[in-house]
């Protein structure tokens, strides 16, 4: 089961989880990747061993995708 | 390769590359001598005039010592750890973290509370609201101050500078500020006793003989 997971005050939220082929799941899972993108997260996937890669779009066949908030220079 | 989207709000600053970041290294090493230089200097003027002037060029040594101190302090302060949250979210955070790095990484971090990262700069220590870099050689560490916005649990904060650092490390340097850059060593002495195996872990891995 994929899942979309946002970094927040809580630790994480789990936002959306879909299988591949459920296209209901993922339908939903889209729109609350583009409602957090919106919001001002951005999503990243892990592409192997440190990597990582931003993405615009909901990736379905990623396993886990991961919302952050933009970081500055402190 | 993504860049980093932060990038775009520091779009007056060079992206970061390593032929870059040797000038600004070689500027701080610049600074120190011409911090340390003129007082060592002067107490050596001083002494060879008149050698009970001695307490005089002590203090002056001092100065010398203690200015390229208080910078590697500022620099070892960007790892500090800030507030923790409540300890649900910590955990919640925490695990989290944990699936993103390996057995070695995760262990260490729970040992030092940093996570270190290799990257194509030298190896990377990062922390809640800044990340140490170790360059290749081990022997000069670049501190760098950066954090993510908002309120998160310790264990986030170093998630979110981590999946920075990994989307695009040049970016992330770019976006970050540069606290200190000088010896390892005096970074070292700087850091909390419980960080301190994190950046011998660092240098080790970094070619340091």
């Amino acid at each position: 089961m994929a899942r979309l997971v946002r970094m927040d005050r809580t630790g994480h939220s789990t936002l959306a989880e879909w299988a591949p082929g459920d296209a209901e799941a993922i339908e939903a899972a889209a729109a609350a990747f583009r409602e957090q993108l919106d919001a001002g997260f951005y999503a990243v996937v892990s592409t192997g061993e440190g990597h990582a890669e931003q993405v615009r779009e909901l990736p379905v066949d990623a396993e886990l995708v991961i919302l952050r908030r933009p970081i500055a220079g402190g | 390769m993504s860049v980093l989207p932060e990038t775009a709000a520091v779009f007056w600053r060079p992206r970061l590359d390593d032929a870059r970041l040797r000038r600004r290294e070689r500027g701080w090493t610049v600074s120190t001598v011409g911090h340390t230089v003129p007082w060592l200097l002067a107490a050596a003027a001083l002494l060879a005039l008149e050698p009970l002037s001695f307490p005089v060029a002590a203090v002056l040594i001092v100065h010398a010592w203690a200015i390229p101190s208080l910078y590697a302090n500022r620099g070892a302060l960007v790892v500090r750890p800030r507030g923790r949250a409540e300890e649900g979210p910590e955990r919640t955070a925490l695990g989290l973290l944990g699936d993103l790095v390996g057995h070695e990484a995760r262990e260490l971090h729970a040992r030092t509370g940093l996570v270190l990262e290799r990257g194509a700069l030298g190896v990377w220590l990062v922390g809640e609201a800044g990340a140490l870099l170790v360059r290749p050689g081990g022997r000069r560490a670049d501190c760098w101050c950066v954090k993510a916005d908002g309120e998160l649990p310790s264990a986030d904060r170093t998630a979110h500078l981590l999946l920075a650092l990994r989307e695009d490390e040049a970016g992330f340097a770019t976006v970050a500020n540069l606290a200190f850059s000088g010896a390892a060593w005096r970074v070292r002495r700087r850091l909390a006793a419980r960080m301190r195996p994190a950046l011998d872990a660092a240098r080790m891995s970094n070619g340091r003989r």
